[in-house]
């Protein structure tokens, strides 16, 4: 990991800790929990899309099985709660094993539709076989580790963000080992990859089952915020949009993740006056946005600090 | 550069515009309720006439003075029919607009992510959703009421029509969604009871364009009479399946069917649907002596008269609890503990779009089963039928 | 036995026809492009409303509104290319698929506003018992759609195989650069196939209103399943999209019919991933072909 991340993450921390203190609004603070919970998705598929240069339709499959395991498991059947989300984590893995494997020799269009199905295969079975079918679930336990119960919204934003700075660690560390040098690789060029002797199949399963288990402690996180889930949270739409928020904070660095869940999850707040035209003004930001910003806002903003900061240090 | 600094004056000026929207502009002291409408996404057919539905009744009480001479101001909060959305809808209303009470969701699943959120915050909502577990169990549902009808007893209306009529076997066809699942859920519950036997029972798409197929297994096993329970285009595409196949056994259609717009659509195929209908739908062929004829009058003909669409059952059930929050308003003041007790225990005999309510402590739905009528499609209009 | 068999199969071609109009949209553009264009459902729900608009709002002739209506969403594919995609000049795919999706929400919004949230319908194109055969029926209308499907197969192969437009665009699709260095205007091979896309998905959505009726949102779905057909077959190859469309939607339908209602789109996919895996590029492409292509 190197200096700027640890400065960075060092930033993010103070502002999770100022947020509440700052704000006092459980609406703004609310946002937070739902932003953070979109970053743990987003940091996954930048992983996997900027890194592994796999891309992913189906991400909100692992978000609604990490949703549904470690709900079904506290309700019905009463387990503690950080037990189940690991469950849900762990099922989730398997899932993209088994996904992962026979789509490694598809890529580009055939992958995105592969993982599509993959997405909207796990959710017709939670509308068919799901606990409540489509009409999902209530009453689920809130977040607790022994008697500390996350009842209030600011407990849980800190839960959440917990969370995120625990995963931006790992995964600074993960991308900064020999794994995620060779990984690198492997999105420059498969071919030579495998011709320096990288097991380039190995290397894409693990980032699977990395994105995966991230987007799963998302669907458990959501699961014990929201208290309800049915299948309708975790349709194609949702891989989508997190497909959108990772395009506009920027693939290629995992703060895009984090920067782009941010805005995709505050924008509709802030159009929430606009009414019926919000889904047109929507839109039309989005488009906007993407033209302008192309590479991300995270990868621009980095351009635009080194170009101001390249006359002062002449050879960096 | 230029690029970054045009980017960068966009997503300010988008900001700052937005916020100062946001802002909570400060009239003299006006009551605020709070609703939480699917006006768009999957749920916008019950949103959209709920949303107008609770302008309508807003105007008109503020023509006619307020409510003990404060201004009502209804904030209407779109969820967009997705769970994250109405909790924070529910909590923008909470948090910012410091409202009173909130209306709706539309829907059942978002009605139960607000029923904790509503409990911790001590403030009455009334859901405008159909699901049992909105008000059950009661004593953990100290704040939540609401006024749609129980799915179950549109199941009872249908079965004691088709027990009459000498039906035991039939197929039904559900929609995929909260809406037919609950309606599903309703119809196996409820079949026993009335000596039914579901002999299939088929599903489909909110967008699905061909239900020949689920309508010919129904056909093929023997049943004596279809019932398909959904929203939306689907109820169209299967009336006319329907009657393309020549099924030779009746269609019964949910309380979804109550628009005009379906008859339109449907043309021909729809004549002899048969449907049980919420009354305002059908006000006009009541008799005079119901005691809810007068107030269905005047809500749907000034619902048509400003918005050119019908009401619908779903535009009353906004309609009642609106009304119901205000007459607390009347009586007690805008003091949430006491809205919430005088919902609970004044609201008796207390005629509504959707029925005549009579709450209590074991009851927050308060309605009884005959809020239906039997309605079948004649001449391209709605005609009454035993 | 047959009877019901016959059934199933009708209403399969029935939604198969509808899937297979919305993947021919998507190969004309990614020929040209390899751009997937997301918007492409948006382009048939265009074509059904405008149709509703020109027909039955303003009580056009049933030519002029059909003409009317393929103009007007040729319009929009214009727009779209101008406004977004030729201003990109970008080479990166993944964003131009991100600004088709973008596209396809504005649309969105535009059309929610213009028309609102109802369903909309018109008379089918020839009035009429449906047809029986061997005891099962088909609407009138279904055999329209799928004429038409066949109509455009052989106009678009007549397009690609004998007109100069046709093959200059065939050549962008293998290589762009050479086809610039031939002196093809690719830039304009770009704005004619989303053009042209755009017309096609219109004359789906003309063609199938009167069977599924067409709302403001129906356009995703239509998206993912004219994507999923147009892989299926393999992409780029127009057969391939009908032969995608067809076989997913007489998979649902069989499913629906002879296992459960509940689970049909889950078997279509299930087999839309078993053709992936075992035929990486679709049933009809081929994977030498795919490998040059990088996407």
């Amino acid at each position: 990991m190197n200096r700027d991340n640890s400065l960075a993450v060092l930033v993010l921390i103070a502002v999770i800790i100022f947020v509440p203190l700052v704000s006092g609004s459980a609406y703004v603070i609310t946002i937070g929990v739902f932003s953070g919970i979109n970053a743990l998705i987003a940091i996954g598929l930048c992983i996997l899309m900027g890194y592994a240069g796999q891309v992913s339709l189906g991400q909100a499959g692992f978000y609604g099985i990490g949703a549904y395991v470690s709900a079904t498991l506290t309700h019905h059947y009463g387990l503690p709660v950080p037990l189940c989300v690991a469950a849900a984590m762990i099922v989730s893995a398997f899932a993209a094993v088994i996904l992962a494997v026979p789509s490694l020799r598809l890529k580009g269009h055939y992958l995105a539709v592969a993982t599509l199905s993959f997405g909207e295969i796990i959710n017709i079975a939670l509308n068919e076989w799901g606990p409540g079918g489509p009409s999902g679930f209530g009453d689920i336990p809130t977040f607790n580790i022994l008697d500390f119960i996350f009842d209030t919204t600011t407990s849980y934003f800190y839960l959440v963000w917990g969370c995120v700075v625990l995963v931006l660690l790992f995964s600074f560390n993960f991308i900064n080992s020999r794994t995620g040098r060779a990984l690198r690789a492997l999105h420059g060029s498969e071919l030579a990859s495998r011709a320096m002797g990288l097991d380039v199949t190995a290397l894409k399963i693990k980032v699977f089952v990395i994105s995966a288990a991230y987007a799963s402690l998302a669907g458990s996180l959501y699961a014990h915020y929201v208290t309800f889930i049915s299948p309708s949270s975790f349709t194609l739409f949702y891989s989508i949009l997190v497909l959108m928020m990772v395009v506009i904070g920027g693939i290629t660095n995992l703060w895009g993740g984090v920067v782009g869940a941010i805005l995709i999850t505050i924008l509709p707040e802030l159009l929430r006056s606009f009414e019926e035209f919000d889904v047109l003004v929507y839109g039309l930001i989005l488009t906007l946005s993407l033209m302008f910003l192309r590479r991300g806002l995270v990868p621009l903003l980095i351009e635009k600090i080194k170009q101001l900061r390249g006359p002062l240090i002449a050879r960096d | 550069m230029k690029r970054t600094i045009l980017c960068a004056a966009f997503f300010l000026s988008i900001f700052i515009f937005a916020s100062s929207l946001v802002a909570p502009c400060t009239a003299a002291e006006p009551y605020r309720i709070g609703a939480v409408f699917s006006v768009t996404g999957a749920a916008s057919f019950l949103g959209e006439p709920e949303k107008n539905s609770a302008i309508l009744l807003q105007d008109q009480i503020n023509k006619a003075g307020g409510v003990n001479g404060h201004p009502l101001e209804v904030i209407i909060e779109d969820s967009k029919s997705d769970e994250t959305q109405a909790v924070l809808s529910a909590k923008k209303l909470l948090e910012r607009d410091k409202v009173l009470a909130i209306i709706g969701p539309s829907t059942t699943g978002e009605s139960m992510a607000l029923v904790p959120i509503l409990n911790v915050a001590k403030t009455p909502m009334i859901s405008c959703a159909t699901g049992a577990g909105i008000t059950q169990p009661v004593n953990e549902r100290h704040w939540i009421f609401k006024v749609a009808q129980y799915d179950f007893s549109v199941a009872e209306a249908l079965f004691a029509h088709m027990k009459k009529h000498g039906i035991s076997k039939v197929g039904i066809l559900t929609i995929t969604t909260g809406f037919g699942d609950a309606g599903r859920k309703a119809l196996h519950d409820m079949a026993p009871k009335y000596g039914i036997t579901i002999v299939a029972d088929e599903r489909y798409g909110p967008k699905d364009s061909d239900m020949t197929t689920q309508l010919t297994k129904v056909k093929a096993i023997g049943a004596q009479a279809v019932i398909n329970w959904s929203v939306g285009p689907g109820q169209v595409v299967v009336t006319k399946n329907w009657y393309a196949l020549k099924m030779g056994i009746p269609l019964y259609q949910s309380h979804g069917w109550g628009s005009k717009k379906n008859i339109e659509l449907a043309g021909k195929a729809a004549e002899g649907v048969i449907s049980p209908l919420g009354r305002l739908v059908v006000w006009d062929k009541l008799s005079d002596k119901q005691q809810q004829k007068s107030l269905l009058k005047k809500f749907t003909s000034d619902y048509e008269a400003r918005f050119k669409n019908e009401p619908g059952t779903f535009g009353g059930h906004a309609y009642d609890s609106l009304t119901m929050i205000v007459e607390a308003l009347r009586k007690v003041g805008p003091d949430k503990n006491k809205i919430r007790d005088y919902i609970e225990t004044r609201i008796k005999k207390w005629p509504g779009t959707g029925g005549i309510f009579n709450m209590s402590p074991q009851d927050h739905c308060g309605l009884d089963k005959d809020a239906f009528e039997m309605v079948v499609v004649k001449n391209a209009d709605w005609a009454l039928t035993k | 036995m047959l009877t019901v068999f016959l059934q199933f199969l009708f209403s399969g071609l029935t939604v198969g026809s509808v899937y297979a109009l919305v993947g021919m949209g998507f190969n004309i553009i990614y020929n040209a492009t390899s751009i997937i264009n997301l918007a492409q459902g948006e382009f048939v729900v265009v074509g059904g409303l405008m149709m509703w608009f020109f027909s039955d709002s303003l009580h056009l002739p049933f030519i002029v509104s059909i003409c009317l209506t393929i103009l007007s969403a040729g319009l929009v594919g214009l727009l779209m290319e101008r406004l977004t995609i030729r201003p990109l000049k970008s080479h990166d795919l993944l964003l131009m698929i991100m600004v088709t999706i973008s596209v396809s929400i504005v649309l969105r919004g535009i059309l929610a506003f213009k028309f609102g949230k109802d369903p909309y319908d018109y008379p089918a194109f020839s009035e009429g018992d449906p047809l029986n055969i061997g005891g099962a029926i088909i609407q009138q209308q279904t055999l329209w759609v799928i004429g038409i499907t066949g109509l455009c197969i052989i106009l678009l192969y007549l397009f690609y195989n004998k007109t100069i437009i046709g093959k200059a665009m065939r050549a962008c699709a293998v290589d762009t650069t050479a086809a610039q260095l031939v002196g093809i205007n690719v830039s304009r091979m770009v704005m004619i196939s989303f053009v042209l896309s755009a017309m096609v998905g219109a004359i789906g959505g003309i063609a199938i209103t009167p069977i599924s009726l067409m709302e403001y949102d129906n356009g995703p779905m239509l998206a993912v399943k004219g994507f999923c057909a147009a892989i299926m077959g393999g992409l780029g190859r127009g057969r391939g999209a009908v032969i995608g469309g067809f076989s997913i939607g007489i998979l649902e339908s069989m499913t629906a019919g002879y296992l459960h209602s509940g689970l049909k789109d889950a078997v279509a996919l299930v087999i839309l991933l078993l053709v992936l895996f075992l035929k990486p590029a679709g049933i009809l492409g081929s994977s030498a072909a795919a490998r040059l292509r990088k996407f």
